[in-house]
């Protein structure tokens, strides 16, 4: 049961990853752009606990963990580019 | 494994990547960039959330021993989603609305990305 329930959980965020991505391509605004791309962190980031819970070890949280960190850092980097045209003034 | 420990974890799977789906589902339907901003809050929380809570389980039963990291990847994600979101909001209303066309803010000085920050007023 869990198998089945842990490929339908990949499949959904599998899809979702898909219509990130099309978003990032189509997106009208850079803001658009900006957003479609934290949403892929973040479904990368269950991806990758999905994956430890499948494999049965606990060294993915680390690197859930740092891409986490990594994709709120450089959202922030991008959006205060756009604001200000500079990142750390 | 014990039945009502691998039910509650199938839950909580199937449960977060519905939230998922629904997040980036919302990303490409809505048709305006503040309504879609509202979208991938879903994912952020609920599924995440629901995905840690899947791990949590699944590590008391199968290892016998909690482990803690699911609650700092949920905290961490917690605390940033609102500052992601503010800065999304910021940089679309620079590019795209006026200064003229908002609201007065009833603080007696403006909006701040598109006035400058007031003066310092605290009494010495």
């Amino acid at each position: 049961m869990i198998e089945m329930a842990l490929f339908f959980a990949a499949s959904c965020y599998g899809l979702a990853l898909i219509l990130d991505l099309w978003r990032i391509a189509q997106g009208p605004t850079a803001a658009d752009r900006i957003l479609a791309l934290d949403t892929m962190v973040i479904n990368v980031i269950a991806l990758l606990v999905l994956y430890g819970i499948w494999r049965g070890t606990a060294i993915y949280f680390e690197a859930a963990m740092l891409i986490a960190m990594v994709g709120f850092v450089s959202t922030v980097a991008y959006c205060r580019y756009l604001l200000r045209g500079n990142i750390i003034e | 494994m014990d039945i009502i420990g691998e039910i509650l974890i199938s839950a909580a799977l199937i449960v977060s990547g519905i939230f998922g789906f629904v997040g980036s589902f919302g990303l490409v339907r809505l048709r305006n960039t503040l309504q879609r901003l509202h979208a991938p809050t879903k994912a952020t929380t609920l599924g995440v959330g629901g995905m840690l809570v899947a791990s949590m389980i699944w590590f008391y039963v199968e290892k016998g021993q909690f482990s803690f990291h699911e609650l700092l990847i949920t905290m961490f994600l917690f605390l940033t989603a609102p500052i992601t979101a503010h800065f999304i909001a910021k940089v679309y209303m620079v590019q795209h609305l006026r200064g003229d066309d908002l609201p007065p803010s009833g603080t007696g000085e403006g909006w701040s990305p598109y006035d400058d920050a007031p003066e310092d007023r605290r009494t010495p």
